[in-house]
C-alpha cells in the first residue's frame, strides 16, 4: 500500500525529498539534553506555585472582607431569625377554606408566583432556557433595535422642526400619492381591507365635523381676516376655508381622500382651540363672530366675578357656559381690559355696583385692586350725578348679598393699610381711599430708610464698642503680663458690708492684733522669701555642666593646682538647656517639672497596630464607653462583640460554593447599625433583606 | 413690700411647658441645619406630589437634636481621616467616629429629662437682696422650704464643725468641746449623738452615711451612724483637716506636725504619708474636678499635692498674710481664697491667674462654694454670701446674715439651697436660694435613695473605684499616650522595683583550690570572661553585618540577571 501511495509521486516532490535528506545529512547538530532532575523540578515547583496562588489568591477578598467587617455572625449562612412565613413552618399547610382555595385556584392557573413574588415560573423557565450566548445574541440585538429606533427618531424630529412649508407639502403629496397606491393596489387585492379603510376614513370624516375644526376661529383664520381687507389671495382662501366647512357641515359621501388632505393641512394651521375668542369682523357671519355674540355688559361682570358668584344674580341659563368660558379666556380679557379702558369705564357706568362688590372678592393682583379702586371713584362720581332707580335698586340688593359674604373675603387679603379700613365703610358711604399702593410703597421706602439708618447706628455703636472692648483687653493683656519685680499687686475691691460683725471675742481681738504684727512686719518678707524659693527650684532644674578634666596628663599636677583653662574648656561637656519652664511667666506661681511616672505605668506607651500618631489614636478613645456616662442603647451598640456565636451551632469553614456564588456579595453577617440611632427593629429588617438577596441570587 | 420669689425667678418648668418652645426651636434648629440634607428629598416629594398627588409625611427620620446640647456632650474634637490607602486604619477610626457621635446624639437626646431650673433671690427695685432677712424668707416661702432654715442652739460644746453628706440628707456636727452629733436634717432625726470626751477638730463623712471620721485631739477616728467606735487610727496623728474624695474612696487629712495623709477607706490602708515640710496644716480643701488637695500655708501660699508626688505639684503665691480658707469651684475652674491681709482673692487654677481680688473689711475666716457657683465667706459672727464673684466685679453680698456665735464652719448642702453654719453656740441652717443644683443624677447621688438603692450604689462605686495612682493635674492625662523614651521608662522601673531587671549579672569566679584561686588567677579568670562576653557582641554585629552585605549583593545580583540585557555602560564596569 505505501508503494501504491508513493507511486504517484511528482519529480518536484522527489527534489524536495532530496533536499530535505542532503540538508539532514548536513545538519551536525545534537539534541539538547534534557534539564537536569533539579532544575526541573524548580520549574515544575514554580508553575506550581503560580497555580496555587491563583487559586488561593481567590478567596482573599472574602478574607478581606471578613477582616474589615465590623461583627461576624457565626454559623456565616443563617436563617433568617425574623418571623417566617407560615409556609415555611408549617410543612403540610393546605390551602381549606373554599376562598383560599379559590385564590390558589387562580395564581395556579395564572402561573402566578405562590410563595416568592418575584419571578413567575414561566420567567424563571424562560432564564433558565437561555443560555449565555443567547443572551448575549439577543442583548445585541435589542440594541440594535433601540439605536435605530433612536435614529429613526432623530429623523423624524429634524423633519418636524423644518419650517419650510414647501417641504411640508411636498411630503404630504408624496404621502398621499404612496397611499393612493396602495388603497388601489387593496381594493385589487383585498377588497374587504378596502372597505375597512373606507369606515375609517368615514369616521375621521365624522370627526372632523363634530370637532368643526374648520370654523374660522383659528390663528390661521384670523390672520387671513385681517389681511382679507387688502389681499385677493388670502380672501380666497378664507372663501376655500368656508367652503371646506360647509362640505364638512353637509353630509357628504365622498372618497376621504381630499378630506383628509385639507384636514391634515388644517391640523399644520390651526391650533387645537376651538372656542377662541376674536375680534369682531363680521357681524353678519354667526361663525365668524365666536363668543363675542353674549352681551358684553355680563361678559364684563363675568370678568370680574369671584368663582364664588351666586347663579341667583346673574341670568341663570347663561351662567353656566360663561364661567366655562371665563376660565379660558382670562388672558386675553385682562390685556383687552388695558386696551379697552375707555370703553369699558363706560360700561362701567352702568355696572358700579358689580365693580364695588368685585373689590371684595379676592381676585389677586394688586394691579387690578388698584385698577379698580380708580374705577370705583368714577363710578361714584357718575352715580352720584346720575342717580338711577333702578340701579340703585340693583345696588341695595347687592348691599345685602356683600354683608353677607364679606367678612369671609376679607381676612385672607389684609392688605397693609389699603383694605382693612375701608371694607365695611365703603358698601355704605361710598368710597374714601385712605392710602394708594404707591403712598404704601413710600411709607415701606421710608421705614425701611430709617431702619437702615437706625442700623448703620446700631452698627456704628457696635464698632466703638468693639474697639473700645478691644483697647481693653490690650490694657488687660499688658496687665497680665506681670512684672516678676510686683507680685501680688492686683488691685483689691472694697466691699461694702451690710451687717458689722459686733461680737468680737477677746481671742480674736488678740488673734488679729498678732495678725497685724505679723502682717506689718512680713508683707515682703513672704514675697522675697517665695521668689527665693522659686529661683532656688529653677537652680535646681536646670542641667550641670559635666567637667571631664584629669590632673596631670601633660601638665603637673598636684596640692593647689589647677588644670590650665584651655584643658577645662576642652573637657568641660554642655549639656542642651531643658524646655522652658512652665511657670516662666508666672511669678507668684512654681510648677514642678518633675515627671509624674505613676499615671504612665497605666498609660499607653505603644501604639496597637493600626495607628500611626499618637494623635488619631487618642481621637479614638476620646468618648467613654461605660454605662455611667453613655445610654443603655449607646452602650450595647459600642461594646458590641466582634464575633458572635450560637451556642451549638456547628460553624463550617467557608465552602467553595460560597466563595463562588456570592463572590460580590460579603459572606460577613450584619453590620452594627452606628449611623441612625433607632430601635433593633430595623436591623433585623435589613438582616432579612440581606439574607433574601442572597437567596435570590 | 418684699417681692420674693425662692428657688427661681419663675416656677420651674415642666416639660409640659417647654415642649411647645423647644419643638420651635427643634423647628428653626432643623431648618437651618437639615437644609441641605433634605433638599434631594424635599425634590423627591415635590415631583411625587406632581405624580400621583399623594401627600408625603413631612418629617422623615428621627427628630433631630438641638445643637447646643449636642455641644454639652461633646467630648474632645474630631480629627481628619486618614488617606485611603491605609484602609484598617480608616475603618478604626470611622467606625470609633461613628460610636461617639452616637453617644453624643443620644446623651443629648436624654438630656430632656433634666428639666430644672435654678433661680435667685430679686429685691424690688432699689432693694438690696442682702438686706432680706431670713426671717422674710420664710413669711415668703412655703412650708417646707421654710423649714430649711432652722437654728440649733448648742451653747454648751463649743464652736462647731459640720459637713453634709454627698447627697445633702445627713449633716454631722463636731463641737470642739468633744461633742459629736448626726441627724437626717430635714426630717430632723437624730441618728446619734455623743460626747468623745477629747478635742474634736474636724468630722467628715466617709462615702456613705453610715460612716463617719472624727478628727480628736490625738487619733483619728471613724465612727458608724450609731456611734459606735470602729477603728482609732494610730498612724494618723494630730490631724487637723480632713477631705474625703469620693471617688477615689480617699480620705485625706492634713496634720499640726505638717504632714499630709491619704487613708484608702475602701481597704483601710494608708497609701502616703507626705511631710510638706511647711509647718502646721489647718487649711484645707479639695479640687471636685481633679481630686487635688489644696493647702493654705501661713507664708501666704496655696500648694497643690496629689498622693503621687512628695512635693507640691504648683505652689502659688496668694497672700502677703498667712492663708486663712480656700475652696475650690466644682468644674475645678475657680479657687477662692482668703487670707490674713483681709483680701479674697479668685484664680483660675487652670491658668494659675488671679482674676478677682476683693478687700473685706474684716477678711474672711471660713469659705464655702456651692454647686451652682455661690460663695460663702464667714466673717466674725456674719456669714455672707456672693454670687458669682469670679465675673463682673462684685460690690455688695448677695445675702448676709448674723449667726449667734462666731462662725467656726460653713458648708454648702449639695442639692440644696441651704447653707449650714456651725458656730460658737451651735449651728444654724440658713435658706440661700439657687445655691444648689436642682438636678441630681440618681446614679451618682440620690437624695431620695432606699436603704437597697444606697447598698446598690456601694457596690458599683466600689467596683468603679479609681486608683491614687490616676491622681494628677490633668484628669484626662490617661486617654493621652505617654510619649517617654525608653529610657525614662526603664529609669521609672528601676526606681519603682528597686533594681535593674535588665542588668546583667556579675561574674564571680569559682572557688578552686591548691593555688588557682590566687588573686592573680582570679583576675586573669575575670578579664576572660569579660573578654568573651565582649567578643560574643562583637561577633554577632560582625555577623549580622556579613549577612546584610551577602544579602544586599545577592538582590542586586538578581536585579541584574531580571535586567538581561547589558547596557552599554556596563563595559566600563569591573
Amino acid at each position: 500500500e505505501a508503494i501504491k501511495h508513493c507511486a504517484p509521486i511528482t519529480p518536484s516532490a522527489l527534489i524536495k525529498t532530496k533536499k530535505q535528506l542532503k540538508n539532514l545529512q548536513h545538519n551536525q547538530s545534537t539534541l539538547e539534553t534534557p534539564l537536569t532532575r533539579k532544575e526541573t523540578e524548580k520549574i515544575q515547583r514554580e508553575v506550581a506555585f503560580e497555580k496555587t496562588s491563583k487559586e488561593v489568591s481567590r478567596w482573599q477578598s472574602v478574607v478581606l472582607q471578613n477582616q474589615k467587617a465590623e461583627q461576624l455572625v457565626f454559623p456565616l449562612n443563617q436563617e433568617p431569625s425574623g418571623p417566617k412565613r407560615i409556609e415555611h413552618v408549617v410543612a403540610g399547610w393546605k390551602a381549606q377554606t373554599p376562598l383560599e382555595q379559590e385564590i390558589f385556584s387562580l395564581l395556579r392557573m395564572n402561573k402566578q408566583p405562590l410563595h416568592d413574588p418575584v419571578l413567575t415560573p414561566t420567567e424563571e423557565a424562560s432564564l433558565r432556557a437561555m443560555s449565555l450566548e443567547e443572551a448575549k445574541i439577543r442583548r445585541a440585538e435589542l440594541q440594535k433595535t433601540r439605536v435605530l429606533q433612536s435614529y429613526y427618531e432623530a429623523k423624524a424630529k429634524r423633519g418636524k422642526k423644518i419650517k419650510s412649508k414647501k417641504y411640508h407639502r411636498v411630503q404630504k403629496k408624496v404621502m398621499r400619492k404612496e397611499y393612493l397606491k396602495q388603497f388601489d393596489e387593496m381594493v385589487k387585492t383585498d377588497p374587504a381591507a378596502a372597505l375597512e379603510e373606507l369606515k375609517k376614513m368615514e369616521l375621521s370624516r365624522m370627526k372632523e365635523r363634530m370637532s368643526l375644526k374648520h370654523q374660522n376661529s383659528g390663528k390661521w383664520a384670523k390672520s387671513k381676516a385681517i389681511m382679507a381687507k387688502y389681499d385677493d389671495g388670502a380672501r380666497k382662501a378664507m372663501q376655500k376655508q368656508l367652503e371646506v366647512n360647509k362640505d364638512l357641515t353637509q353630509k357628504l359621501v365622498i372618497p376621504a381622500d381630499e378630506d383628509e388632505e385639507d384636514e391634515e393641512e388644517s391640523a399644520e394651521t390651526l391650533p387645537d382651540f376651538v372656542n377662541d375668542v376674536e375680534p369682531i369682523l363680521d357681524q353678519v357671519n354667526p361663525w365668524m363672530r365666536g363668543k363675542l355674540s353674549t352681551e358684553p355688559m355680563m361678559e364684563e361682570s363675568n370678568r370680574l366675578d369671584p368663582p364664588v358668584w351666586p347663579r341667583e344674580v346673574g341670568k341663570p341659563g347663561e351662567g353656566q357656559d360663561e364661567q366655562e368660558e371665563d376660565e379660558e379666556q382670562m388672558e386675553e380679557t385682562e390685556e383687552e381690559s388695558l386696551l379697552r379702558g375707555f370703553e369699558e369705564r363706560r360700561k362701567l357706568r352702568q355696572t358700579e355696583d358689580y365693580n364695588s362688590f368685585s373689590i371684595q372678592t379676592p381676585d389677586g393682583k394688586k394691579a387690578e385692586i388698584l385698577e379698580i379702586s380708580d374705577y370705583d371713584e368714577e363710578a361714584v362720581e357718575i352715580s352720584d350725578d346720575d342717580e338711577e332707580a333702578g340701579l340703585s335698586n340693583f345696588t341695595s340688593l347687592f348691599h345685602g348679598l356683600v354683608n353677607h359674604m364679606e367678612p369671609p373675603a376679607d381676612q385672607p387679603k389684609a392688605g397693609p393699610g389699603l383694605r382693612q379700613g375701608e371694607s365695611p365703610a365703603l358698601l355704605e358711604e361710598g368710597l374714601v381711599r385712605v392710602r394708594t399702593l404707591e403712598d404704601v410703597e413710600l411709607l415701606s421706602q421710608d421705614i425701611s430708610t430709617s431702619d437702615t439708618a437706625l442700623l448703620t447706628t446700631q452698627i456704628l455703636g457696635t464698632e466703638e464698642t468693639d474697639t473700645q472692648s478691644a483697647t481693653q483687653q490690650a490694657d488687660k493683656k499688658r496687665k497680665k503680663m506681670i512684672d516678676p519685680n510686683e507680685v501680688l499687686t492686683k488691685e483689691a475691691k472694697v466691699i461694702e458690708m451690710p451687717l458689722a460683725p459686733t461680737a468680737v471675742e477677746d481671742v480674736e481681738d488678740k488673734e488679729e492684733q498678732r495678725v497685724i504684727i505679723k502682717e506689718a512686719f512680713a508683707g515682703d518678707d513672704v514675697v522675697s522669701d517665695f521668689l527665693k524659693d522659686k529661683r532656688k527650684q529653677e537652680e535646681a532644674g536646670r542641667p550641670k555642666v559635666i567637667d571631664l578634666t584629669l590632673p596631670g596628663w601633660g601638665e603637673w599636677g598636684g596640692l593647689g593646682l589647677q588644670p590650665s583653662r584651655s584643658k577645662r574648656k576642652r573637657f568641660r561637656v554642655k549639656v542642651a538647656p531643658p524646655p522652658p519652664r512652665q511657670d516662666q511667666k508666672l511669678p507668684n506661681i512654681i510648677i514642678a517639672e518633675k515627671r509624674d511616672s505613676s499615671i504612665a505605668a497605666h498609660q499607653v506607651c505603644q501604639l496597637p497596630f493600626p495607628f500611626e500618631k499618637p494623635i488619631q489614636f487618642e481621637r479614638t478613645i476620646r468618648s467613654p464607653v461605660g454605662r455611667t456616662w453613655n445610654t443603655q442603647n449607646a452602650v450595647q451598640k459600642i461594646t458590641a462583640p466582634k464575633v458572635v456565636t450560637q451556642l451549638g451551632a456547628i460553624i463550617e469553614p467557608i465552602a467553595r460554593e460560597d466563595l463562588i456564588k456570592d463572590n460580590r456579595q460579603a459572606v460577613t453577617g450584619p453590620s452594627i447599625n452606628l449611623e441612625s440611632d433607632q430601635g433593633p427593629q430595623k436591623k433585623r429588617r435589613s438582616q432579612q433583606k440581606k439574607q433574601h438577596k442572597r437567596k435570590k441570587n | 413690700m418684699i417681692d420674693i420669689c425662692l428657688f427661681c425667678n419663675q416656677p420651674p418648668t415642666r416639660y409640659w411647658e417647654r415642649t411647645e418652645e423647644d419643638g420651635k426651636n427643634d423647628g428653626k434648629k432643623q431648618k437651618e441645619g437639615d437644609n441641605n440634607e433634605q433638599t434631594p428629598q424635599q425634590n423627591n416629594t415635590r415631583t411625587k406630589k406632581g405624580g400621583n398627588g399623594r401627600s408625603i409625611y413631612p418629617f422623615p427620620g428621627s427628630a433631630p437634636v438641638p445643637e447646643e446640647k449636642l455641644k454639652k456632650f461633646r467630648r474632645g474634637v474630631k480629627g481628619e481621616l486618614p488617606p485611603r490607602p491605609q484602609y484598617k486604619l480608616r475603618d478604626v477610626v470611622i467606625r470609633s467616629e461613628a460610636a461617639s457621635d452616637l453617644a453624643q446624639k443620644q446623651n443629648a437626646r436624654y438630656d430632656l429629662m433634666l428639666p430644672e431650673d435654678a433661680g435667685f433671690l430679686e429685691g424690688d427695685e432699689d432693694e438690696d437682696t442682702c438686706t432680706i432677712s431670713q426671717d422674710d424668707i420664710v413669711d415668703a416661702v412655703d412650708i417646707t422650704a421654710g423649714a430649711k432654715y432652722f437654728n440649733l442652739t448648742l451653747s454648751q460644746f463649743g464652736p462647731y464643725r459640720l459637713d453634709y453628706s454627698k447627697t445633702g440628707r445627713h449633716l454631722l456636727l463636731g463641737g470642739r468641746r468633744g461633742h459629736v452629733t448626726c441627724l437626717d436634717w430635714q426630717s430632723k432625726q437624730l441618728m446619734c449623738e455623743m460626747n468623745v470626751m477629747e478635742t474634736v477638730n474636724d468630722v467628715k463623712w466617709l462615702h456613705s452615711e453610715a460612716l463617719f471620721a472624727v478628727a480628736q485631739k490625738k487619733w483619728l477616728y471613724i465612727y458608724d451612724n450609731k456611734g459606735i467606735e470602729l477603728h482609732c487610727i494610730r498612724k494618723f496623728n494630730d490631724v487637723l483637716r480632713m477631705q474625703f474624695l469620693p471617688y477615689h474612696f480617699l480620705l485625706a487629712t492634713a496634720s499640726a506636725t505638717g504632714f499630709l495623709q491619704y487613708l484608702d477607706v475602701s481597704v483601710g490602708k494608708e497609701v502616703v504619708a507626705i511631710c510638706t515640710k511647711a509647718g502646721r496644716l489647718d487649711v484645707m480643701a479639695h479640687n471636685p474636678h481633679n481630686a487635688i488637695i489644696h493647702l493654705g500655708h501661713s507664708n501666704g501660699t496655696v500648694t497643690l499635692w496629689t498622693p503621687n508626688q512628695r512635693e507640691p505639684l504648683v505652689k502659688m503665691l496668694c497672700h502677703q498674710g498667712g492663708v486663712r480658707s480656700v475652696a475650690v469651684d466644682k468644674t475645678g475652674t475657680y479657687m477662692v481664697t482668703s487670707g490674713m491681709d483681709k483680701k479674697l482673692k479668685v484664680y483660675d487654677i487652670r491658668a494659675y491667674r488671679p482674676l478677682q481680688s476683693y478687700f473685706l473689711p474684716a477678711g474672711a475666716s471660713c469659705l464655702s462654694l456651692s454647686q451652682r457657683g455661690l460663695l460663702s465667706a464667714a466673717t466674725g459672727d456674719i456669714v455672707q454670701v456672693y454670687r458669682d464673684v469670679w465675673g463682673i466685679p462684685v460690690t455688695k453680698p448677695y445675702m448676709a446674715h448674723r449667726a449667734k456665735g462666731s462662725v467656726w464652719g460653713v458648708h454648702f448642702c449639695p442639692f440644696e439651697d441651704v447653707l449650714g453654719v456651725g458656730h460658737g453656740e451651735g449651728f444654724t441652717s440658713m435658706v440661700v436660694p439657687g445655691a444648689g443644683e436642682p438636678n441630681f443624677d440618681g446614679l451618682d447621688a440620690n437624695p431620695y435613695r432606699s436603704a437597697k438603692q444606697r447598698q446598690e450604689w456601694e457596690v458599683k462605686a466600689l467596683l468603679e473605684k479609681i486608683q491614687p495612682e490616676l491622681i494628677g493635674l490633668d484628669p484626662s492625662q490617661l486617654s493621652q499616650v505617654d510619649h517617654s523614651t525608653w529610657e525614662q521608662r526603664h529609669e521609672d522601673r528601676v526606681q519603682v522595683l528597686g533594681f535593674d531587671p535588665l542588668a546583667k549579672e556579675k561574674f564571680t569566679p569559682r572557688l578552686k583550690t591548691k593555688g588557682r584561686s590566687s588573686s592573680g588567677k582570679v583576675e586573669k579568670r575575670k578579664k576572660q570572661v569579660a573578654h568573651e562576653d565582649q567578643r560574643d557582641v562583637i561577633r554577632q554585629t560582625v555577623e549580622d553585618r556579613m549577612k546584610i552585605d551577602k544579602e544586599r549583593k545577592e538582590k542586586e545580583k538578581k536585579k541584574a540577571a531580571a535586567a538581561g540585557q547589558k547596557s552599554a555602560l556596563d563595559r566600563f564596569r569591573k
